[in-house]
């Protein structure tokens, strides 16, 4: 039997491997083996080279980039309110989140008001995106270590979330709802019902999973002890998010440097105990819960908030369709707005949102024009696909598919 | 604990090594001495009442035509003491050639800047001293440039629409089986 | 002849048809795609196969994690600089025939994305059979699609069936 040729070949060099893995690999006395870019549980295109002893992981070399879309950059090319289209694209699980840490960056460098309504409905939507990503975490951690039919149900779920979001952006997954000053457009008349008849029903659903998975003694055998990660080391590598929480550390922005009024919202911060894979899936579902929590509140408070859904600044925030026939005033704004936009003025600020999987951080760079000098997101999954060696060092295999998974990466969030 | 003034207290323990500092928006940014960064942020992890132990991120900007041309931003975050702190580091003149742009790295202060310094270098050509595995992260490691630079071209092609459908489809690279 | 035979065949015992209808008609039946979800799509893609929308109605609910078995690629998502050669290779190892489904507007021509890390339009790496427009597409936008790309099978004529580059047999 012939083997391929291109199975044979090996592309690079021995070299090049020095340094990133043990010494004896390169004697072939352990073996390297390739995990992707295209693999079905890396949860995208991420590579990673693993050096084997047995089934034992002896070192791992995360390799990323084959998702870099160059955002960064195309976004120094677009007005800043242009490219809030790009921020959906980042992470694709979160795209209110990315929405959210953008304007208010925007909102922070031009000095924009943003009206309580406004601030009321993106707590409404960033909660519901934080339901909408756990859910499809939940249900591909679970496909991976291997309980099918939770995909499934996931899913079903994840559709009426999509649904409502659909109601208000117009758009399934990638809303571009939130505008510098506030949101695109008022709440619809048929989304304030539907969000109620969601609520009740999604509890039940979430006890439905806790039943099947938290006390499954398969799904215990394969996260209980896998992957743990100290305080001291998820601080100094930068975990955020549920995965810093569930080594114990109390650490959430939306409590410790409140933003958009969470802080007048009454919610609690679920903790894990051990770090390890199963308090993260712990932490994550109490996490589900909590969002319940605060959209209930919120949606409660829609009811009663009564101002407009965006500033009333002219200067930034376009006037109403309606005014654009009696006011010359008007049309003027409007036609600046959108033929050059608004001018942020020069300076460095830096805005961070607790997203679902951890701090989101903006920095946004100013020069006095209508386009930002420099955009960099600081996004949760390329600090934590940083720390898989960390995690899944002297695992099996078997177990970097959990620690994989527990991760919840989404590597356009890692390579933007 | 009694929280310390980060700014008061980097100046008494290094004399001479904060340039300047900005405040803008109730931000305050500390702008260090290029080759002091590593030390500075040791003492700001460290030291007593200051204890910055969350590195939030470490990004590039790149403020042609000003120079020095190039910056590095380090935003901390201190959780003990739930406060902010920007730092900076400017480099690059004119006529300086990209081997020279180096800045201490901070791996060992904080090791989740290892990637971060990693995605400075494939992305502005900063060179990062004592960094432990400074390769291309991003982008192929054969790549030519560094895109985030302002002086490199965003790469754009022109749009096919039906007006000049023709004109491109000529060019246009195509696969075959 | 096996046991069953009178009751499977029926009264009438044959069925009379071309052999390129029988071919493109099996080939529909059950098309498996390689699963090469890049980006966003590729959570659309999921939707699509999962409890709401259920491709499996169209033979279809298996994704195939290796490009050998795979009859169809669909790939959703932008497409980069760097995984343009991951594309081409795993392309080179499906088995003819083998079709390419391009799902979204990242895929089909860059979409937002005009620059220099992401390929302008997929078709300059593997030859497209059917595109789906969107940002993302919905799921029923990539039904569609996919019922468009059956539709263009089951017009496929015989010559088109063998690789029109293929290797001269010694």
């Amino acid at each position: 039997m012939t083997v391929a040729p291109e199975m044979t070949r090996w592309e690079g060099t021995l070299e090049e491997l020095k340094g990133l893995v043990s010494p004896r690999a390169l004697s072939g006395e352990t073996v390297l083996l390739n995990m992707g870019p295209q693999h079905p549980s890396t949860h995208g295109v991420l590579r990673l080279l693993l050096e084997m002893d047995g089934e034992t992981l002896v070192s791992i070399v995360p390799d990323i980039g084959y998702l870099h879309t160059g955002i960064e950059k195309n976004m120094e090319s677009k007005r800043y309110e242009q490219s809030i289209v790009m921020t959906d694209r980042m992470d694709y699980l979160a795209p209110f989140s990315n929405n959210l840490v953008y304007c208010l960056a925007i909102e922070k460098l031009t000095g924009l008001d943003v009206p309580e309504r406004a601030q009321i409905i993106r707590v409404i939507m960033a909660e519901l995106t934080r339901l909408n990503s756990h859910l499809v975490w939940l249900g591909t951690h679970a496909i991976d270590i291997g309980a099918m039919s939770l995909l499934l149900y996931c899913f079903r779920e994840r559709e009426r979330i999509l649904d409502l979001f659909e109601m208000l952006s117009g758009q399934r997954m990638m809303g571009t709802y939130f505008r510098p000053g506030g949101v695109w457009r008022d709440v619809t008349d048929e989304f304030l019902p539907e969000l109620e008849k969601y609520l009740a029903y999604l509890p039940g659903k979430i006890d439905e999973y806790e039943a099947l998975l938290t006390r499954n003694p398969l799904w215990i055998d394969r996260t209980q002890g896998v992957g743990i990660v100290t305080p001291e080391d998820a601080i100094a590598w930068g975990l955020s998010g549920p995965v810093l929480r569930a080594s114990g550390v109390n650490f959430d922005l939306r409590k410790a440097q409140p933003y958009s009024g969470y802080e007048t919202y009454d919610f609690d911060i679920p903790m894990g105990l051990h770090g390890d894979t199963y308090d993260r899936y712990l932490v994550r579902m109490q996490e589900m819960r909590e969002s319940i929590k605060i959209i209930t509140q919120a949606k409660d408070r829609l009811k009663k908030a009564t101002g407009p859904f965006r500033s009333q600044d002219r200067k930034f925030v376009p006037p109403p369709r309606a005014e654009l026939g009696t006011s010359m005033e008007a049309v003027i704004h409007h036609f600046k707005l959108w033929t050059e936009g608004f001018k942020a003025p020069k300076g460095e600020v830096q805005v961070m949102v607790e997203g679902p999987r951890g701090i989101i951080s903006c920095t946004l760079v100013g020069d006095g024009t209508n386009k930002p000098a420099r955009v960099h997101f600081r996004t949760p999954s390329f600090i934590h696909i940083q720390a898989i060696p960390l995690l899944a060092k002297d695992h099996l295999l078997a177990d970097l598919v959990a620690i994989i998974g527990t991760l919840d990466p989404v590597l356009g969030d890692c390579d933007r | 604990m009694q929280p310390r003034d980060p700014v008061a207290a980097v100046r008494e323990a290094f004399p001479g090594a904060v340039v300047e500092v900005v405040e803008f928006r109730g931000e305050t940014t500390l702008v260090i001495q290029t080759d002091r960064i590593a030390e500075v942020a040791t003492f700001l992890r460290d030291a007593d009442g200051l204890k910055y132990n969350f590195l939030v991120d470490v990004t590039g900007v790149d403020y042609l035509p000003d120079y020095p041309r190039f910056g590095v931003l380090y935003h901390l975050y201190s959780m003990l003491t739930n406060r902010r702190l920007a730092l900076k580091v400017r480099l690059g003149q004119e006529d300086d050639e990209d081997e020279a742009l180096v800045v201490p790295s901070v791996t060992g202060v904080w090791p989740t800047a290892n990637w971060q310094e990693r995605e400075v270098f494939d992305m502005f050509g900063i060179r990062f001293a004592g960094h432990p595995d400074l390769r291309r992260i991003l982008m192929p490691a054969d790549w030519d440039g560094y895109p985030q630079r302002r002086d490199y071209p965003l790469g754009y092609e022109t749009v096919q629409f039906s007006f000049n459908y023709d004109e491109i489809q000529k060019h246009k690279p195509f696969a075959k089986e | 002849m096996g046991v069953g035979q009178p009751q499977k065949t029926g009264n009438a015992g044959f069925l009379a048809t071309t052999l390129e209808e029988m071919v493109n008609w099996a080939r529909t039946g059950a098309m498996w795609p390689l699963g090469f979800g890049l980006a966003c799509c590729a959570i659309e893609m999921m939707s699509t196969q999962a409890s709401v929308y259920d491709l499996s109605r169209f033979g279809m609910e298996l994704m195939r994690p290796s490009p050998r078995q795979a009859d169809m690629i669909i790939v959703a998502g932008r497409v980069t600089r760097k995984m343009a050669p991951v594309l081409r290779r795993l392309y080179d190892q499906m088995p003819d025939p083998k079709w390419v489904l391009a799902m979204g507007d990242c895929c089909s021509c860059g979409g937002v994305f005009n620059n220099y890390a992401v390929v302008q339009g997929v078709d300059e790496i593997v030859p497209v059979d059917v595109y789906v427009a969107g940002c993302p597409p919905r799921p029923e936008q990539l039904i569609h699609g996919i019922l468009t790309l059956h539709e263009k099978v089951r017009n496929e004529n015989f010559s088109k069936w063998r690789r029109e580059n293929a290797p001269a047999r010694v």
